[in-house]
C-alpha cells in the first residue's frame, strides 16, 4: 500500500504515433482511480507505463517514495487484470491463481491459506481444479480478479476488465467491483471506455483524450462541470448539446431566446453552448425565457423520451431534450425552457470552460 | 418415399469418398497385404525365383540374421540423434526468428531454403564438405590446429554415420524451426506480460509457459520427423551407400539390397513387413500420447 505517482509521462513509438504526450497525476491509497477516454487515446499505454511492460520515453513512474521507472514488472510488485485476462491455458484455476505467490518463493501454507481466502470470497471454490478453457467469460473474469488479489500488491491495475462480459453480466460484476475495491487501501486504476463505469466505480476519474489529460475530478464534478468541450461531449448520454452561439450584450442568441452568459469581463463575440438533454424541460408558467420549437424526432427509451427538437427562428438548429414520460406534450410544436443552472459555456477557441460563477 | 434426407445425405457421402477409398486401397492396402503374403514364401535365386511357400521361416532367419540387427541399431541410433538435435536447434531457431527484428520476413525465408533443396544435391555437397583431401570441415579443423592431418571422415566406422547425420540435421532443422515457430506464434503475448508481472524471468517464462504451450507442436513435428528419419535412404545411399563395412546401413538400404541386389525378394517382403510394424507401433503410441495430452490439457482459446 502506497500512492501511485506519475510524473510527465511520455510515450513516443514514431514521431507520428505519440499515444501519450503528457501525463502526470497521483493516485492515493485506497483510491480508486479510472482513465477514461475514447479507443485509442492511450489508456492502455498508460496502463503498461505504470506496470513496466512498456518503458516511457520521458518521465518517471513512482510508487510510495520508490522510482520504479526503470525497473523490470516483476520487482513493481503491482497486479494487473488484463482486457484478455491472460489466464495460463495448461494450468489449472489454483495453478493459475497461484502462480504469482510460487514465483515469489512463499511457503506453501501461506499459499493454500490466501489462494481459500480469495476463492471463498470470490466464489471459486469448485472450480479449483478446472482448466480456464472450461469456464464460462465470468469465472475467467473471477479467476483473473482473483489472482491479482491474492498477490496482495502495492498497486491494482485493471484494463477493461468488464469488456468481454455480456451485458447482464457486467451490471452484476461491476457491482462486484465496486464492493471488492471499496475494501482495499489499495491504489486501483481502471482503464475504460466506458463512462458508466468510470462513473459508478471511481472515486476520481482522468479523462484523456489525444495523449493529453483533459479533466482530472470526481465523477460528480466531470459531470456537473467539464473543464472543456470535448469532456463535455464524451461525459454524459445521451450526448449533451453543444451548438455554437452569437452573442451580444452579455447574452447568447439560441432562436428568439436569450440566454445570460455568465458574468466574466468580456463577452465573446461567439460561444459554445451547452446543456445536457436530460437538464432540458418542458416550460412553466415562472419561466421568463421560452425557446419554441418543433419536434422532428421521438425516441423512445423506456424510461423517457427523447426529443430531437428543430429551434424555432433559427436555421435548423437541432437540440435533444430528454423527458420523463409523465411530462407530455401534444402536437409537432414544443415550449421549453433552459435551467440557467444547466448551462456549460465553453471558449469557440480552445474549447475550454469559461469561468462562471459556480463554486 | 420412405428415404429421409438423412439417408439421401449418408449415401450422398458414400459416393464422395469413393473415389479417395479406392485409390488408399490402391497404393496402401494392396502393397502392404501383398508384402505381407511375400513375407511367406521363399522367392529368390535359389528357387529360381519361384515362390515357394516358407511360413514364418523368413522371420526365423532375421530373428538370427546379425546384418539386420545392426541396419535396425544403426537406423535407431541415426533417427533418435537426428530428430533431438533438429528439435533442439530448431526450438532455438524459432526462438529467435519469433523476436521482432528488422528483415525477420526475409530471414524467415531464407532459413527455410534447405529443406526446399533436393536431398541428393544435399548429400552430394556434404560428402564434398567431409571430403577427406579438399573437404572444408577437415580444412577449417586443421587451420584451428584441432587435427593434425585430414580425418577420412565418410570412411571412418566411428564417425561415418555423425556425417550423415550432420547433413539431415542440417536439412531438416529449418522445417521443425518453422513448424514450432508457427505454434510460438499462437502462444497470447499477454500470457508472458501476465507472468512477468507475476514476477517471472524470462527463463521461468520459457518453463512455464513456452515449453508447455509448444509442446503438442514439438510432439507432433517430432513424430513426423521420427518416420521420415526412421525410412531414411537418398541421403545415407548418396553420401556413403551404407559404407563403410555397414556402419551407416539402414534398414531401408539392407531392404533395398536385398531385393534389387540379392533378388531375394520373400526374406526383402519380411523385413518390410516388420519395419512397418515397428513404425506403425512407435506412431500409434505417439498419436495416442497427443491425444491423450491434448483431452489432459483440454485447451480452450480465452475469450
Ligand atoms: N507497440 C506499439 N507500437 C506502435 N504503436 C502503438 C503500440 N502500442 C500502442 N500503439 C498506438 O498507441 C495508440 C494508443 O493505444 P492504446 O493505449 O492501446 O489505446 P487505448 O486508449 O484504446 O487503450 C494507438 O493508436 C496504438 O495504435
Ligand atoms: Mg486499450
Amino acid at each position: 500500500m502506497a500512492k501511485l505517482e506519475l510524473r510527465n509521462l511520455n510515450k513516443t513509438y514514431t514521431p507520428r504515433v505519440v499515444p501519450l504526450k503528457e501525463l502526470s497525476l497521483n493516485v492515493e491509497n485506497g483510491e480508486f482511480l479510472t482513465l477514461l477516454g475514447p479507443s485509442g487515446c492511450g489508456k492502455s499505454t498508460t496502463l503498461r507505463l505504470i506496470a513496466g511492460l512498456e518503458q516511457p520515453t520521458r518521465g518517471e513512474v513512482r510508487i510510495g517514495d520508490r522510482n520504479v521507472t526503470h525497473q523490470p514488472p516483476g520487482q513493481r510488485n503491482i497486479a494487473m487484470v488484463f482486457q484478455s485476462y491472460a489466464l495460463y491455458p495448461h494450468m489449472t484455476v489454483y495453478e493459475n491463481i497461484a502462480s504469482g505467490l510460487k514465483l515469489r518463493r512463499m511457503a506453501s501454507a501461506e499459499i493454500q491459506q490466501r489462494i481459500g481466502e480469495v476463492s471463498q470470497f470470490l466464489g471459486l471454490g469448485e472450480l479449483m481444479q478446472r482448466k480456464p478453457g472450461q469456464l464460462s467469460g465470468g469465472q475467467r473474469q473471477r479467476v483473473a480478479l482473483a489472482r491479482a488479489l491474492v498477490r496482495r500488491p502495492d498497486v491494482f491495475l485493471l484494463d477493461e476488465p468488464l469488456s468481454n462480459l455480456d451485458a447482464l453480466l457486467r451490471e452484476q460484476v461491476r457491482a462486484e467491483l465496486k464492493q471488492i475495491f471499496a475494501a482495499q487501501p489499495t491504489p486501483v486504476v481502471y482503464v475504460t471506455h466506458d463512462q458508466t463505469e468510470a462513473m459508478t466505480l471511481s472515486t476520481r476519474v482522468a479523462v484523456l483524450n489525444d495523449g493529453f489529460l483533459q479533466q482530472l475530478d470526481s465523477p460528480k464534478r466531470i459531470y456537473v462541470r467539464p473543464a472543456n468541450r470535448f469532456v463535455a461531449s464524451f461525459i454524459g448520454s445521451p450526448q449533451m448539446n453543444l451548438l455554437h452561439l452569437k452573442c451580444e450584450g452579455g447574452f447568447a442568441q439560441l432562436g428568439r431566446c436569450k440566454l445570460p452568459l455568465p458574468s466574466q469581463v468580456t463577452v465573446p463575440p461567439e460561444v459554445i453552448f451547452g446543456i445536457r438533454p436530460e437538464h432540458v424541460r418542458l416550460v412553466r408558467p415562472e419561466d421568463q425565457q421560452v425557446l419554441q420549437g418543433r419536434v422532428v424526432l421521438v425516441e423512445n427509451l423506456g424510461m423517457s423520451d427523447l426529443l430531437t427538437v428543430q429551434v424555432e427562428g433559427t436555421q435548423g438548429t437541432l437540440l435533444r431534450a430528454l423527458l420523463p414520460p409523465d411530462q407530455s406534450w401534444s402536437g409537432k410544436q414544443i415550449s421549453l425552457a433552459l435551467p440557467p443552472e444547466a448551462l456549460h459555456w465553453f471558449d469557440v477557441q480552445t474549447g475550454d470552460r469559461l469561468p462562471d460563477a459556480l463554486p | 418415399m420412405n428415404t429421409t434426407l438423412r439417408d439421401q445425405e449418408r449415401r450422398t457421402g458414400w459416393w464422395l469418398l469413393t473415389p479417395a477409398l479406392l485409390l488408399l486401397l490402391l497404393v496402401y492396402a494392396y502393397p502392404i497385404a501383398r508384402s505381407f503374403g511375400l513375407s511367406l514364401v521363399t522367392q529368390n535365386l535359389g528357387t529360381e525365383l519361384q515362390p515357394v511357400f516358407a511360413g514364418l521361416d523368413n522371420y526365423s532367419r532375421m530373428a538370427l540374421d546379425g546384418r539386420f540387427w545392426q541396419t535396425i541399431g544403426n537406423t535407431v541410433f541415426f533417427t533418435v540423434v537426428s530428430v533431438i538435435l533438429e528439435l533442439l536447434l530448431g526450438l532455438g531457431i524459432a526462438l529467435v526468428l519469433n523476436q521482432a527484428f528488422p528483415s525477420r520476413g526475409a530471414v524467415r525465408t531464407i532459413a527455410l531454403l534447405p529443406w526446399a533443396l533436393p536431398t541428393a544435391l544435399i548429400a552430394t555437397t556434404w560428402t564434398w564438405i567431409f571430403n577427406d583431401q579438399f573437404g572444408v570441415w577437415n580444412d577449417i579443423l586443421l587451420r584451428l590446429g584441432l587435427i593434425q592431418t585430414g580425418v577420412n571422415w565418410l570412411g571412418d566406422p566411428n564417425w561415418a554415420m555423425w556425417t550423415v547425420i550432420a547433413a539431415d540435421v542440417w536439412k531438416t532443422t529449418p522445417f521443425i524451426a518453422i513448424l514450432l515457430l508457427a505454434g510460438l506464434q499462437s502462444i497470447p503475448p499477454d500470457l508472458y506480460e501476465a507472468h512477468a508481472l507475476d514476477g517471472a524471468t524470462r527463463w521461468q517464462s520459457f518453463y512455464r509457459i513456452t515449453l508447455p504451450l509448444l509442446l503438442p507442436q514439438i510432439l507432433i513435428a517430432g513424430l513426423f520427423r521420427f518416420a521420415q528419419a526412421f525410412g531414411v535412404f537418398d541421403l545415407v545411399q548418396v553420401m556413403t551407400g551404407g559404407g563403410p563395412g555397414g556402419a551407416t546401413e539402414t534398414v531401408s538400404l539392407y531392404i533395398y539390397a536385398t531385393i534389387m541386389r540379392y533378388l531375394d525378394f520373400g526374406y526383402g517382403a519380411a523385413l518390410v513387413v516388420v519395419t512397418f510394424v515397428i513404425l506403425s507401433l512407435a506412431v500409434a503410441l505417439a498419436t495416442w500420447g497427443l491425444a491423450r495430452l491434448r483431452a489432459v490439457r483440454a485447451i480452450g482459446e480465452p475469450r
